[in-house]
This record gives C-alpha cells, sequence and structure tokens, in this order.
C-alpha cells in the first residue's frame, strides 16, 4: 500500500445537484491554480466590485446578511460598519486558525481553492476601504501555506494584488502569516495579539470588536476564512442571488463537515437554514445513516464547544436560532456522530482534555477549572471516581458558567430543553467550552457516568472511650 | 553556527518590512530559525532579538506559548497522533498505542537514530479521515496499523522525502512580493486620510451608515 497520498477527496463533494457558491471548483485536480480559477469565473467578483465603487459593494454585502461563519454567526456587513469614521490605517486579518474540534471547512477552501478566498479579502478591503490585509494560516496546516504562498505569487505576477490591482487606483499588499498551534488564537482578539508577535492571550473586553481597536490599536476587521470565501459570489452575482439560497435569517450555504460514527463522513456545501440534521446524518446524499445501521446515540451539532444534541433534535434544521433554543448552538459547523456503542463519559473526556489543554492561562476559571474538570472526569474514566464527583464537576462548572446552562430536551429522562447561551467568568469561549459538553453529556447520559462511579465514602465516627464513663 | 545564516536574514529582512511593526514578523522568524536547525535554539532567539529590536526574554515569552516550536533537538519526522473526539471514537487510542510499540519509544519521546518524535496532538482538522496523523504537519488519513508500518517504512527509506521534508520546514515555498508591486505596509501611526479608492464621506453618507 503506498502512503504517497496527500490529498483528501471525501466524498459528497460533487455530487447532488444542491447550490454550491464556494465549493463549485472543489471537483477539479487543479482547483487551486490560477488557471483554473480564471477559467471558472475567477476574479470577475473583484472586477464588478471595482466597478460598484466601495460603497455600492460593501452595501450589497450588508444586503446578504451574510452571517460570520466562524462561530458566532455575526452578520459580516454590520460587522464593518463598526469601523470608526475616519480612523487610518486599517487592517484585514483573516481568521485561517481553524482549530475547533471536528471542523475542517478552512483548511479545505485555503488548499482546494486559496484564490477564492485572496479573491474574498481584496472585495473586503476594497468595500471597507481596509490598507493591509494578513492572512493568519494555522500553522499545522502545511500544504494549505504552500497552496496560498503559490496563489499569492500568481496573484501579484497577474496583477490581482499588490500595487493598482486590475489597473485601478485600488491597492493592497495580501501577507501570508503562520500560526505556530495554539486553538485559542483563533478567538479574534488573540489572534490580533498573535500578529503583533505576542502570546496569543485574548484582549479583555471591552471593546467588544477589533473594529474599533484592533491590530496596533487601529480598527480592524476579523473574518473567517468562509466568510470572506463567500464574497466573490455575493460580488459576481448580487445579494438578490445569495439571499435566494437558504432562508431569510440564514441566507446563503454552510460548509458542514461531518464525523464519528457515520457511513460517509464529508465536508458537505449544504442550504443554509433548510436542511435538518436528520438529512445530514441519514440523507443519501450526505453520510447515508449511522455506520453498522447502528442506533444514534448523540451528536455534537456545531464544533466541540457545542453541547450535544440526541435523536430527539433530529429534525432540527441547521439554523442558528432553532439550534439556540433547542439548548446548542451551530458554531463552526461541525457535527460529530456517536452511535450506540459509544461510550459518552469517554467521549466527553476527549473533548474536556482538549479545552483543558488549550487554555491559555489568561483567566483562572478555565485554567484551573478545565484541568480539574480533566482530572475528574479522567478519574471517572478510570474507575476510581465516585458519585461525589459527578456533584463536583456541576460545583466546578458553576464558577465557569454561573447559572442555568443550556441542554438538549430528552424523551427518554424526560428532560426539557434550556436555550442557549450560558453566562462566562472568562474573556473568551474556552473555559466554558471545556464545561458545556461535559455538562450535557452528564444532563443527558447521567446513567452512564453513575456506572462508572463508586458511592463516596459516609463518614464515619470513630468513638473515642472517655475516661469515667 | 546556530544564529541565521546570511541567506536567511536575508530572508528574515524581506518578511520584517512587510509589518507594519517588527514584532509582527517574529513568530514567521521562528519558523525560519527552526528550519535552519530543526528546533529554536537559544542563539537564534538572541539573533532575532537583535533582528527585531527586542529582549531575548520577549523572543522567549512568545515562542514558548506555541506548541510548535521545539526548544531542543526532535526528530527528523515529527509524528502526531490525533487524540480528540472524531480521532478517539474511530480507534485514535489503538493507534498511538501501535505507534508507540513499532517504534518502541513512548508518546512525547524521541527514537534513538534521530529518526522520529511522538506526539500525541490535539485536532488536526482532518476529522472525515479518522483516525488521523500528521508527519511534520502533512496529513495522511484513516491510518490502520498496517498503513502506520508501512508509512514508518517509507519514511525510513526516504521514499516520501520529495513529499515531507525535514522538521522545521513547514512549507517547501515561499510568498515572494515582487518589489514593483509591493504597496508596503501602512504605520499604524501615520493616522491617514484612507486610502485613494475611498471615497471621502459626505455629511449625508455618515448618518447613512448609521441607520
Amino acid at each position: 500500500m503506498s502512503t504517497a497520498i496527500t490529498r483528501d477527496y471525501t466524498p459528497g463533494f460533487y455530487e447532488g445537484d444542491r447550490p454550491k457558491l464556494v465549493t463549485s471548483r472543489f471537483e477539479y485536480e487543479d482547483s487551486y491554480t490560477l488557471e483554473r480559477y480564471l477559467s471558472t469565473g475567477g476574479y470577475d467578483g473583484l472586477k464588478k466590485a471595482l466597478e460598484m465603487g466601495p460603497e455600492a459593494m460593501s452595501g450589497e454585502v450588508k444586503a446578504s446578511t451574510l452571517l460570520g461563519r466562524g462561530g458566532a454567526g455575526f452578520p459580516a456587513g454590520v460587522k464593518w460598519g463598526f469601523t470608526p469614521q475616519g480612523v487610518w490605517p486599517r487592517y484585514l486579518v483573516v481568521n485561517g486558525d481553524e482549530s475547533e474540534p471536528g471542523t475542517y471547512k478552512d483548511r479545505l477552501l485555503m488548499e482546494r481553492d486559496p484564490h477564492q478566498l485572496i479573491e474574498g479579502c481584496l472585495i473586503a478591503c476594497y468595500a471597507a476601504g481596509l490598507s493591509q490585509c494578513f492572512l493568519y494560516v494555522r500553522g499545522e496546516m502545511a500544504v494549505a501555506h504552500e497552496r496560498l504562498a503559490d496563489a499569492l505569487n500568481d496573484g501579484y505576477e497577474a496583477g490581482y494584488i499588490g500595487k493598482n490591482i486590475m489597473g485601478t487606483d485600488f491597492s493592497v499588499d495580501v501577507i501570508l502569516h503562520w500560526g505556530a498551534g495554539a486553538y485559542v488564537v483563533g478567538e479574534e482578539t488573540a489572534l490580533i495579539e498573535s500578529l503583533e508577535g505576542e502570546r496569543g492571550m485574548p484582549r479583555l473586553k471591552p471593546p467588544y470588536f477589533p473594529a474599533a481597536i484592533g491590530l496596533y490599536g487601529q480598527p480592524t476587521i476579523v473574518n473567517n476564512v468562509e466568510t470572506l470565501a463567500n464574497l466573490p459570489f455575493i460580488a459576481a452575482n448580487g445579494s438578490a442571488a445569495f439571499t435566494a439560497i437558504g432562508t431569510e435569517t440564514s441566507p446563503g450555504t454552510r460548509m458542514v463537515a461531518i464525523s464519528g460514527h457515520v457511513k460517509r463522513p464529508g465536508v458537505y456545501e449544504i442550504v443554509n437554514g433548510t436542511t435538518t440534521f436528520r438529512d445530514i446524518i441519514y440523507g443519501n446524499e450526505f453520510c447515508q445513516g449511522i455506520r453498522d445501521d447502528n442506533e444514534l446515540k448523540a451528536f455534537v451539532p456545531g464544533g466541540g464547544s457545542a453541547p450535544w444534541f440526541v435523536s430527539d433534535q433530529l429534525d432540527i434544521p441547521f439554523e442558528g436560532r432553532e439550534a439556540s433554543a433547542a439548548g446548542s448552538m451551530l458554531g463552526s459547523g461541525a457535527v460529530m456522530v456517536m452511535d450506540s456503542t459509544t461510550d459518552i463519559p469517554e467521549a466527553a473526556l476527549t473533548l474536556t482534555r482538549f479545552y483543558a489543554h488549550e487554555s491559555c492561562g489568561k483567566c483562572v476559571p478555565c485554567r484551573e477549572g478545565g484541568t480539574w474538570l480533566l482530572r475528574i472526569l479522567e478519574r471517572i474514566c478510570s474507575g476510581h471516581g465516585t458519585d461525589a464527583d459527578l456533584d463536583q464537576i456541576l460545583e466546578v462548572g458553576q464558577s465557569i458558567c454561573p447559572g442555568e446552562m443550556p441542554h438538549a430536551a430528552s424523551e427518554r429522562i424526560g428532560l426539557d430543553a434550556t436555550p442557549f447561551p450560558y453566562k462566562m467568568t472568562t474573556i473568551c469561549f474556552v473555559g466554558p467550552s471545556a464545561y458545556a459538553p461535559l455538562h450535557s453529556a452528564l444532563t443527558l447520559f447521567r446513567d452512564e457516568f453513575e456506572a462508572k462511579v463508586v458511592p463516596a465514602p459516609k463518614r464515619i465516627s470513630i468513638p473515642v472511650a472517655v475516661a469515667g464513663s | 553556527m546556530s544564529r541565521l545564516t546570511d541567506h536567511n536574514v536575508a530572508l528574515a529582512r524581506e518578511i520584517i518590512v512587510r509589518y507594519p511593526r517588527k514584532k509582527s514578523a517574529l513568530i514567521p522568524l521562528l519558523h525560519l530559525s527552526q528550519e535552519q536547525n530543526g528546533y529554536v535554539t537559544d542563539e537564534a532567539m538572541r539573533h532575532l532579538a537583535e533582528l527585531l529590536n527586542l529582549t531575548p526574554a520577549e523572543v522567549l515569552g512568545t515562542a514558548t506559548f506555541y506548541e510548535m516550536f521545539k526548544f531542543e533537538p526532535v526528530g527528523t519526522y515529527v509524528i502526531n497522533v490525533c487524540q480528540t473526539m472524531s480521532c478517539a471514537l474511530l480507534g485514535a487510542g489503538k493507534l498511538m498505542h501501535h505507534a508507540e510499540e513499532a517504534l518502541g519509544i513512548k508518546a512525547g519521546s524521541t527514537t534513538d537514530d534521530g529518526l522520529f518524535t511522538l506526539e500525541p496532538a490535539e485536532c488536526q482538522a482532518a476529522c472525515t479521515g479518522a483516525p488521523t496523523l500528521q508527519v511534520n504537519y502533512r496529513h495522511r488519513y484513516n491510518v490502520t496499523t498496517d498503513a502506520f508500518d508501512a508509512l514508518i517504512d517509507d519514511l525510513r527509506s526516504g521514499a516520501l522525502s520529495s513529499e515531507i521534508p525535514p522538521h522545521g520546514t513547514l512549507g517547501r515555498n515561499r510568498q515572494q512580493i515582487p518589489a514593483d508591486k509591493f504597496v508596503g505596509a501602512p504605520d499604524p501611526d501615520d493616522v491617514s486620510e484612507g486610502p485613494a479608492w475611498v471615497p471621502v464621506p459626505s455629511p449625508a453618507n455618515a448618518t447613512e451608515d448609521k441607520s
């Protein structure tokens, strides 16, 4: 067996006649070359934008209600509008530090269609009046870096990037920047810190948006790779063509990575807002059901940080508000499926270990709490836990996320949903992410945790012989 | 020897001018030094501090935050076996166990011949191909125990050397910006009126934006 294969052709990209806005070129072997890009409508969006002018272009983005695809789902056009008037230079930072467990849409967008991302960056710079663009790519993505470097070199050569783009006044550099392995850098203020050459720790908020005070204290737009990859389509075809797909609150498409115990895992571009989890997991076009036709036990709906869903939630569409009401979130668009053979506490342990490992150490509840949760969970999974440990998990969790925690409804145990979001005592979402999935697992499958623990030893009294009695 | 070579200093200077402030180039330059030496040496960090007008402590402070920087020699091939959820559900634990036995070392250590370092890793963004591992940050998908053995044989025999460069080299190519196309990094302290292509907002437009 040869091992010299680096390409991952996950099935499903090409099949079905779903609208494909960002993965339209994935079927070509040479999808990452400039020749292929130009022969399939590449840089047409930028051309249209340059004809339209910056104000009309940013108007189009606003009208498209393109939601950020990084996790928070904030409308991109509104975010751009937060830049203060008359303050320059402004920067664009592209968040390509994708490392949420289960997610890998951005890596594919960078590896398979780097020019689409670059064009998106240029359109954003043009529309929002940004002076320089930094493409921050996660360090562990070596192939993405190589493809982007080639694409940028070709783009500069052909006059699409740099001085006087396509013969106009529009001039902007796109700088490829490397990360070096830190999950927390996906948080936008940590990303900015890292780009400034510092330790990648999130900044204290407010200001809540780096659009006001960001890189070097200047207005900075931080956008996710997938968000920007949508811009060429919007520019070339207009916002109406974009909003015609999906629902009013969630227009366009989304890339969803489905992994775990399914027959055909993959990254699929789905219609936003209408496709349900049942479609994704059982649909013929998508994952085609659970492996060995097992029963579904639980699934993670939106990346490792999200509270879990069970089969009761299968008919919820992939839409932010509906998922929140049901007690979780869509986050970065990653579904991880667990079948009936899954050991729930062990599965929860892998996620808690991730977040405990990735805590940057700035906020105490995350630094200490995450590790504490991990230690308790390791104890439970190795058979040394007691029933007091289960309550201890909830108590530690309360100091990271005080108050009611979101969780899904479950008919099996007669539980109603608590809607998203939670409150938090940390600056960013790494701390709560160590707890939220664990909390939902413990709430939905307490019986499995209880099966692994023994009763805590009761306090015993040892009588003392008192003189004279 | 572990200071940057003249060739790499020239590269470093090219990278530094791309950023409005020098310190931003620190992580790319740490990668460059790691590419040269296989790991980040004390001497290289001192040299970077000189190049960027920082103290060596500032360089160390940043470098130690990031997992990809190694401060002692590692194997030519660093093998990261993913341990996070999707991979764990599909046998990452078994794969790691096999890797330890096949290489004869515990995770986190390096073989005596200096060829392999084995490390547990967190999500590598390749969950569809679980269980996955990376060799010097190049993915391998759906790794069975047999595939792992074949991979080790290929790495030993050099069959993959064109595809997988030694540890430290992340990209086999670099971004090169032609001097005549380079716009230049805008100084954040230079509060300008904005780029040439942005029309100066009239008061009417300003109120429109707020709505």
